[in-house]
């Protein structure tokens, strides 16, 4: 299995195609550093303007490192998914489009081992592509913009609200946030590889994964109590953004915030095994099919 | 003789479609057997079930003596195939795919052992290059050296000549006798190319929608008493007629054409007496190859029973 997984890597990296999700994060994070450093101050105003708590902080202190990466991770876990199924999409139907399928089958491997190293595959290059990110996003923003005591701006509900987490409480929400971010995003890998054990090009179960993730993701945002109630809980966009959880601090009565808390650590607790339970499901679902799959591609 | 793979019963059916029905057929160890068929015979969904690509609806394949589902590892990594196009990975380089279906078959790789395979089919200069980049024919060898880099016992071609040119043709067809004669392997080789078949077989099976219509040895199918002799004259009823009164009656086929099946030496006596019953011939056409017989086993099921084992 070790040796398969390793052929699979071996041929993920020798493809151009995976390299272009590692262009796409450098390209938006280098803009978004850019912009900030050079009009970050407008950012601020505008976020300041909509938050209703009273909060007096050093506006261009507050744009460092730990910042900048919440901003970007805000808008690129929301496109990252594009990204890994790119690859992951391809799994199966770009062997089945190129015709190495049927050599891979005739090949003395089972089928589920195929799947179970295909799915292994597309999860390391998650964690590759979320470590670029990590890289990407908050060292080189340290690097760029510097270390401070991190701002969190949060909707709930109505209300906007600002929170304020110390410099030396932030690292390892970052990690536990890029951990939750990794297992998000390979219920989005299982998916896409699901998808294309049906298809025989990858462009299928590309558009496939991306419509089914706005589709669901609007649906998680509709707020209609029948579908709050049935539909929202078992829909893995529901618990896609859950890695903010991390950054919501827990806070006293009196409103100060306690240092190494989480406002709902049973809530994160909670969507990061419905995330798991979707991945199993999903590749169980995938051995299942690809098992009893005639290959005439 | 040991039997290297044995079918019995063997069918497949994508709904109401039966592209393969009861299909048995036998190839013995260090056969290079034929499979014929026209396009859309059944000969691919065959082969890939023999490689476990495609689910019988029913019967048995056995492979090496054993069941090929309850011992589909085991046997696999003693076969080796190249199936229809020899794909690859187009951004892998000869070498790296090479390396990869080694790994892939359970064997220890080398790089003189991968070099050595690419030596065989004279890919040995290209191993850096990339696949995609190759000929049709550069690819074909590739595929065979994938097919044969574990060492199989059991080759299966399906349909290797498809798009070589005539020397890559030519190639093909040495390097498989190579694999039989030299290197003591069993081949499997599908083919629509009779011609080729003949050159290269000592068995074949032929098969026309999804069911057999002959097996046997090559030679057997040659033998010069099934030659078919084609006759036109001015009046071939009257020719007919007038043989149907001689020795020649028993050669005589059904049909409205004038054809005789018998042995080609007799051609010559066949010819005499039909001048000297004053037919008046357009043209004699004698035929014993392999392709004419396919023409015509494939499209008249009919004209088979003499040639069956």
């Amino acid at each position: 299995m070790w040796n398969l997984l390793q052929i699979e890597l071996f041929k993920i990296s020798k493809r151009p195609r995976t390299y272009i999700a590692f262009v796409a994060i450098t390209a938006i994070v280098a803009i978004f550093q850019f912009a900030f450093k050079a009009d970050g101050q407008s950012y601020m105003d505008l976020m300041m303007q909509s938050a209703k708590d009273e909060f007096t902080f050093d506006r261009v202190q507050a744009i460092n490192g730990y910042f900048m990466c919440y901003i970007i991770l805000n808008t690129l876990l929301i496109q990252v998914p594009i990204l890994v199924a790119l690859i992951a999409a391809d799994s199966i139907s770009g062997e089945a489009n190129m015709g190495t399928l049927r050599l891979l089958i005739s090949k003395p491997v089972s089928r589920s081992q195929i799947i179970i190293v295909k799915f292994a595959a597309a999860t390391i290059f998650t964690i590759f592509l979320l470590l670029w990110m990590a890289i990407t996003a908050l060292l080189l923003s340290i690097v760029i913009f510097g270390t401070g005591d991190m701002l969190v701006f949060r909707t709930k509900g109505e209300d906007s609200q600002i929170m304020l987490i110390t410099k030396d409480d932030v690292m390892w929400r970052y990690y536990a946030a890029f951990a939750y971010a990794t297992v998000a995003l390979t219920v989005i890998a299982a998916l896409s590889l699901f998808l294309s054990i049906f298809a025989e090009n990858s462009i299928g179960p590309i558009i496939a994964t991306v419509c089914i993730v706005i589709v669901c993701t609007i649906i998680s945002n509709i707020n209609v109590p029948i579908i709050d109630r049935n539909v929202k809980p078992f829909l893995f966009t529901s618990y896609l953004v859950g890695w903010k959880g991390f950054f919501y601090i827990g806070t006293n009565p009196d409103g100060s915030t306690i240092k190494g808390s989480m406002e709902n650590w049973p809530a994160i607790r909670n969507s990061l095994l419905i995330l798991l339970a979707h991945i199993g499901v999903i590749v169980a679902a995938s051995i299942f099919v690809f098992r009893r799959k005639d290959i005439l591609s | 003789m040991a039997v290297i793979i044995q079918v019995n019963n063997l069918s497949k059916q994508y709904g109401n479609f039966k592209a393969v029905n009861n299909l048995y057929f036998t190839v013995n160890e260090g056969d290079v057997y034929g499979f014929l068929g026209q396009n859309g015979a059944g000969k691919s969904t065959t082969i890939r079930m023999l490689l476990t690509l495609v689910k019988p609806t029913q019967g048995d394949i056995n492979i090496f003596g054993k069941e090929l589902n309850s011992h589909r590892s085991a046997i696999l990594k003693q076969v080796g195939a190249v199936i229809e196009k020899p794909d690859l990975y187009k951004y892998l380089s000869a070498y790296d795919n090479l390396s990869i279906f080694a790994k892939m078959s359970g064997i220890k790789v080398t790089r003189q052992l991968l070099m050595q395979q690419l030596k065989m089919v004279g890919l040995e200069d290209a191993a850096t290059k990339k696949a995609g980049v190759f000929s049709q024919g550069m690819k074909q060898r590739l595929g065979i050296a994938v097919a044969l880099v574990h060492n199989p016992a059991l080759v299966i071609l399906d349909e290797p000549t498809n798009g070589l040119d005539p020397q890559g043709i030519a190639d093909m067809r040495n390097l498989i006798i190579n694999l039989s004669k030299e290197m003591g392997k069993t081949v499997l080789i599908s083919s629509h190319l009779l011609s080729e078949i003949q050159l290269i077989a000592n068995r074949m099976i032929i098969i026309n929608k999804g069911e057999k219509i002959v097996e046997g040895v090559v030679d057997e199918l040659l033998d010069p008493e099934h030659t078919v002799i084609d006759i036109d004259s001015t009046n071939n009823d009257k020719a007919r007629e007038e043989l149907l009164q001689t020795k020649w009656a028993v050669y005589l086929k059904e049909g409205k054409m004038l054809q005789l099946m018998m042995n080609k030496d007799k051609v010559p006596q066949l010819v005499q007496e039909l001048v000297a019953m004053d037919i008046q011939l357009l043209s004699v056409n004698s035929s014993h190859s392999l392709e004419n017989y396919f023409l015509s086993l494939t499209t008249q099921a009919g004209n088979v029973e003499p040639f069956a084992n």
